[in-house]
């Protein structure tokens, strides 16, 4: 056994862990009803896939991750989908969100599922691939999903693997039992992980407080291969947080703002660790978890093994809730946990514990008095502040100063509050002070951006006038070469080398892209904390949009420029339209909300509603134009996408109709407004479907005419049309004069004129067709090009009314900078429009 | 089902700020009862007469600032900063001197900064500097040691004394009970050495005693607070060691001119200080490391009042000298962070 070492401050808080660990784990009863948060994890919430009214089966995909940062979501048990839509779940700020709720038909039937078998013959891609199919993450704490974790290895040298299973918090013994239990799991889970991230070394954190979960560990790591070390570290508060079990066991410190991957460490929680065992063994999603349930409203405090999205009402049924008694309802432990206002709230991949205190067990804190520096609160803080300084400062709004004594190390443990005498609510003054400078930075940086662009604009304005010619000139030279680079491609069968430099270009994109992330980022936490000036970040938000979007399409055309070979990212596509539409999702609950509550700048909100809905359709169209640049290509375009679509916007429709319906029969405002999304809507089903349909009805037909060389003379044809037409038209006339015999004959000869007229049409629509592709596969859609600039102009004449009309001088600056940059965008498309418009 | 929303932590240890106050009162009981046994019932009835005072006075003035005055009285913060001001000052001083002492150090050392927590002086400090500038002959005549008054415990009578506070004596009563203190004595000495100047006081070769009875008294006292965690060893201890070490050092070059490391440690109000005084978390330096800073700067002032300054004793001064650099203390000694490499220094932002 290792050296264990010591970090500084910490607290002994009553343990409480005797009363659940009485009886083994068991599970709980199906419950009727299953709510699942999209969002349990860090990073972008998942995104449905199935309807209302779907059936499910247990262990079913129900919602995708929506990015690199996301965790699927799976049904925890077979039944049908009765809703998505808002219901509390379980986070600090109390609020609603997006749920799917499963009523449960009770026969809890499986999907078809397996394990990979020997998992050491696939490519480690593929099997982090398959964990973070099963929706793995975090169970310890914040639920940052595995699989990014797994991938640590690739860009860090990861030595030591640290299984966290120190438990720090009182009352919670969800992982105790686990390694009580299931050791042998939590073996194979490191295993696997061991796999993955090759650590030199593998240390078990544990307490000393956890003597029969010790035992069972090493009971199973008997005659292990691997070089696993369990270390018992003596129980202290918080000695279970990540920074302090890595100073615990190593002696080495995270950096400041770093992870703990920058010092070769990864840590996992046995929750997790054994999740992956089951994933990789059995082929089974995370639908379920250990939970305590404990507290002194429940007669048999104990450990529930509860689905994923279980209410906790049934949990606390379960254990016997004495209903008088409850006053306060915890998920997670006593120093760090969020309370709950209502047991409909369910179990999330994070929800480790659940207490149900009595009002004597947890009693209201008493009032607060003047701090008097005893500093007590600075002997037990783990990370090394000053807490009453820091409290001071945040109390004076001298955030500067708090930003300088590290305020953001603070890791909110809760230490510094439990023994301060004065009972200052220390971590809420912490939480209140970061959440205003994190405020305060967005504007800096917000104010900072605009006057960047403005000076930007200007200068560009003289060079764009100055290159506009030599562009010109440019490009006739590239058409030429890149036809000549086609033909030969063509002839060969190799891809060139593109001429220009994409991959400065695709940084920029990426640089752009990260940029509106942040800004999305501080949008959304503004929204969570309710604070902040919103309508500002939005701006910021739209701004950062722009900006990627130029990247991009600097970068997509430089990439057009490549031969056709080369392929459209069609799958980063997809996560752009992806996130284009949660993006629009969260515009519309926020507009929502904030009609409901009548409160709030409904016009800005819609502004931005639009804004998101406009880059959605964007980014969807672009998505299926590449899709079918690709398929035109290689194989038939994604019907399936496709339809899936298509029956997505149903769906929307249907809903917005019943809300319509409902407020027509409630009489209720804003009638208008509902009646034009559902027309809008409308249009966007129609159009879905159309596409649908187009897709279908070409995947036969798109091999013939995209393959025929592209050089139609366009112009004789059409005058060919014209003429049948004529044609035609005289033939008409005709008849119309003719009697008998004659008269038949005329007609057929008519009608085989119109067949001809057609043919001749249809033609004709082909090859204009064709040269559009021929330009989609230069990197350049007119179509779309010209919907952007339309679009672009219509947001610069409204940006310019709602100006003319505001008077709020701080609206009036963020309304500016939406201007500025919405002009620049309109500009810019013009311009791009106008190069690439058949002269 | 209506629950209540808190946000974490969700427990708390059972500790408030009138519980420290009170183990700090606990605390200094061994000091009282032993300068009441050496030095007479003068000790209890200052502490009495302060305590009331200051009771009433913080009560008046939170009523004045309109606070809620059972809330705050319970923080026993008041009481505890009369009775050290109330153990600092001389056992038989007039009741008016007293009762100045308490209405600066609660009213205005206290409350007009603004309360609890806010004083950047340490209240019974401020009160008792003035009083030794305002009223030097009072300040100065403290009671001798019952050694000193012949055989058996001979102590003025509790009567006596409280007439001596509140109303008026003859001077014989005063002389026969009144005498210089150690300190007095060796800074008054005229050019005698050391050993001359304890040949001929009697309060240096036979009382001295006391004080050194006193003092480990408050040390007891002291090593109690450290062992409940009420404070930490930092200030005391460096303060401690700063004196002895520069006592030491001037004791070595020159033992007839100067007073040795255990003299120094041992008179006076030295373990009053260090372990009660500078140890009041409110005009302190804030971290631990600021705390030794702090208690090393008061212990070299002390010995440099104590040797070439025109009091007695430095305590009050060197405090509130070092009160003074408390602020600009804190912003150079920050802990170095979990996570850092090194610490942050100065105060950031604006000030
Ligand atoms: S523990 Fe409370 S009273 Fe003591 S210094 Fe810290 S904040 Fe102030
Ligand atoms: S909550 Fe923050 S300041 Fe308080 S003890 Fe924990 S880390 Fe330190």
């Amino acid at each position: 056994m290792g050296k264990v070492f010591a970090f500084h401050g910490g607290i002994h808080p009553p343990e409480n862990k005797k009363q659940s660990t009485r009886t083994p784990i068991r599970p709980v009863p199906l419950p009727k009803r299953l709510y699942l948060p999209l969002q349990q994890h860090i990073g972008m919430a998942s995104s449905p896939v199935v309807d209302v009214g779907q059936q499910v089966l247990k262990g079913q995909l129900i919602a995708e991750p929506v990015s690199r940062i996301s965790a699927g979501l799976h049904a925890p048990t077979s039944g049908t989908v009765v809703s998505i839509g808002p219901h509390p779940v379980p986070h600090a700020s109390g609020l609603d969100s997006d749920c799917i709720c499963i009523e449960s038909d009770g026969r809890d039937q499986w999907i078809e599922h397996q394990g990979l078998g020997d998992y050491t013959r696939l490519e480690p891609a593929e099997l982090i691939d398959h964990i973070r199919q099963c929706g793995i993450a975090g169970m310890g704490g914040a639920g940052f999903p595995t699989d990014v974790k797994l991938h640590l290895g690739d860009d860090h040298i990861v030595n030591t693997l640290i299984i966290n299973a120190a438990e720090c918090e009182p009352y919670i013994t969800a992982d105790d039992m686990l390694m009580r239990e299931r050791a042998d799991e939590i073996l194979g889970g490191i295993r696997i992980i061991s796999h993955l991230l090759k650590p030199s070394h593998v240390i078990i954190g544990v307490e000393d407080n956890k003597p029969q979960a010790i035992h069972a560990l090493e009971a199973a790591l008997k005659g292990c291969e691997l070089n696993i070390d369990i270390r018992v570290v003596p129980t202290k508060y918080p000695s279970g947080g990540e920074r302090q079990l890595i100073k615990l066991l190593t002696g080495l410190e995270v950096p400041s703002g770093g992870i703990p991957a920058d010092i070769g460490i990864v840590c996992q929680n046995p929750g997790t660790v054994r999740a992956v065992y089951r994933a990789v063994t059995f082929g089974e999603p995370l639908i379920s978890r250990i939970v305590t349930v404990t507290g002194d409203a429940v007669a048999q405090p104990q450990n529930l093994e509860a689905l994923i999205g279980t209410p906790f009402g049934d949990l606390l049924d379960a254990a016997h809730v004495y209903e008088n008694k409850l006053y306060r309802l915890v998920m997670g432990g006593p120093m760090m946990g969020v309370t709950v206002e209502h047991d409909q709230i369910p179990v999330i991949k994070t929800s480790n514990c659940i207490i149900a205190a009595s009002i004597d067990e947890m009693p209201p804190a008493p009032p607060e008095q003047p701090c008097i520096r005893c500093g007590m609160c600075e002997q037990v803080c783990p990370a090394e502040l000053l807490p009453q300084q820091l409290y001071w400062f945040a109390k004076g709004r001298e955030f500067d100063k708090a930003k300088q004594h590290n305020l953001f190390d603070c890791i909110e443990c809760g230490a510094c509050a439990y023994v301060c005498p004065s009972s200052i609510p220390l971590v809420q003054y912490y939480r209140f002070a970061k959440s205003e400078i994190r405020t305060e930075e967005a504007e800096q940086r917000k104010s900072d951006h605009a006057r960047a662009r403005f000076e930007a604009r200007q200068a560009r304005l003289e060079r764009e006038k100055a290159e506009k010619e030599e562009r010109r000139k440019a490009r006739a030279e590239e058409a030429a070469r890149s036809q000549k680079v086609r033909k030969s491609a063509e002839s060969s069968g190799v891809a060139t080398e593109p001429t220009q430099d994409i991959s400065a270009l695709k940084t920029a994109a990426a640089v752009a892209r990260t940029k509106l992330k942040k800004a999305q980022k501080a949008l959304d936490a503004a929204r969570d904390s309710g604070d902040g000036d919103i309508p500002a970040l939005e701006a910021a938000v739209q701004a950062a949009h722009t900006s990627a979007e130029q990247a991009q399409q600097a970068l997509e055309k430089a990439e057009g420029v490549k031969p056709t070979a080369a392929n459209i990212d069609t799958k980063q596509l997809k996560t752009a339209a992806a996130v284009a539409r949660t993006k629009l999702k969260k515009a519309q609950k926020a507009l929502d909300a904030a009609r409901d509550s009548g409160e709030g700048d409904l016009s800005a909100l819609e502004a931005a509603l639009k804004a998101a809905q406009a880059s959605a359709d964007q980014a969807q169209q672009a998505f299926e134009q590449a899709e079918s640049g690709a398929a035109a290509g290689t194989t038939g375009p994604d019907l399936k996408q496709l339809k899936t679509a298509a029956a997505v916007a149903r769906t929307k429709l249907k809903k917005a109709r019943d809300a319509l319906k409902n407020a027509e029969d409630k009489g209720l405002e804003g009638l208008d407004k509902l009646r034009a999304t559902v027309t809008t809507l409308e249009q966007k089903a129609e159009e879905a479907d159309k596409a649908y349909k187009d897709a279908e009805a070409s995947a036969g037909a798109t091999e013939a005419p995209v393959n025929q060389p592209v050089p139609v003379d366009l112009k004789a044809l059409k005058q060919q049309v014209s003429i049948m037409r004529t044609k035609i038209k005289k033939a008409e006339t005709a008849l119309a004069g003719l009697e008998g015999e004659a008269r038949s004959q005329a007609e057929q000869a008519l009608e085989e004129l119109r067949q001809r007229h057609a043919e001749a049409d249809k033609a004709f629509k082909s090859a204009e067709q064709a040269q559009l592709d021929a330009a989609a596969a230069q990197g350049v859609d007119l179509k779309q090009l010209k919907i952007d600039a339309a679009m672009a102009r219509a947001a610069v004449t409204k940006l310019e009314r709602s100006l003319a009309k505001s008077e709020a001088n701080d609206e009036r600056a963020s309304l500016e900078a939406e201007l500025a940059a919405a002009r620049d965008k309109a500009e810019n498309l013009n311009t791009t429009l106008k190069q690439h418009e058949p002269a | 089902m209506s629950l209540i929303r808190m946000s974490s932590p969700h427990v708390y240890k059972a500790n408030s700020t009138a519980n420290v106050m009170r183990l700090v009162l606990l605390a200094t009981l061994p000091g009282i009862i032993a300068l009441t046994v050496f030095f007479g019932w003068g000790t209890l009835i200052q502490i009495a007469w302060a305590g009331l005072l200051a009771v009433t006075l913080e009560a008046a003035i939170l009523k004045l600032r309109k606070r809620p005055i059972g809330f705050y009285l319970r923080d026993g913060s008041a009481l505890v900063t009369a009775l050290l001001l109330a153990v600092a000052i001389p056992p038989f001083a007039p009741w008016w001197v007293t009762g100045v002492g308490v209405i600066v150090a609660i009213a205005i050392a206290k409350h007009l900064y603004g309360g609890l927590g806010q004083n950047p002086f340490n209240p019974a400090m401020v009160a008792y500097a003035l009083l030794l500038i305002s009223f030097p002959v009072e300040m100065t005549r403290w009671s001798a040691p019952f050694v000193l008054n012949g055989d058996g415990w001979q102590i003025a009578s509790f009567t006596d004394t409280l007439a001596a506070i509140f109303g008026s004596v003859e001077t014989v009563w005063y002389d026969s009970f009144t005498g210089a203190t150690p300190l007095d004595e060796l800074r008054h000495r005229g050019g005698l050495t050391n050993e001359e100047a304890w040949r001929q006081s009697r309060v240096l070769s036979e009382g001295i005693g006391a004080w050194h009875a006193v003092s480990a008294a408050w040390l007891m006292g002291g090593v109690f607070l450290l062992y409940r965690k009420i404070i930490t060893w930092h200030a005391p201890i460096s303060m401690l060691l700063a004196l002895a070490i520069c006592s030491a050092m001037f004791y070595g070059y020159d033992p007839d001119n100067y007073a040795g490391p255990f003299f120094h440690l041992s008179t006076g109000a030295t373990m009053l200080a260090a372990f009660f005084i500078i140890t009041d978390p409110v005009s302190s330096a804030t971290s631990n490391r600021g705390r030794i800073i702090f208690g090393a700067g008061i212990g070299v002032l002390i010995f440099i009042i104590r040797t070439w300054g025109n009091y007695p004793d430095g305590v009050a001064f060197a405090v509130l000298l070092m009160n003074l650099a408390a602020p600009f203390i804190d912003l150079y000694s920050q802990p170095r962070s979990y996570g850092h490499q090194k610490a942050n220094k100065g105060q950031g932002g604006k000030a």
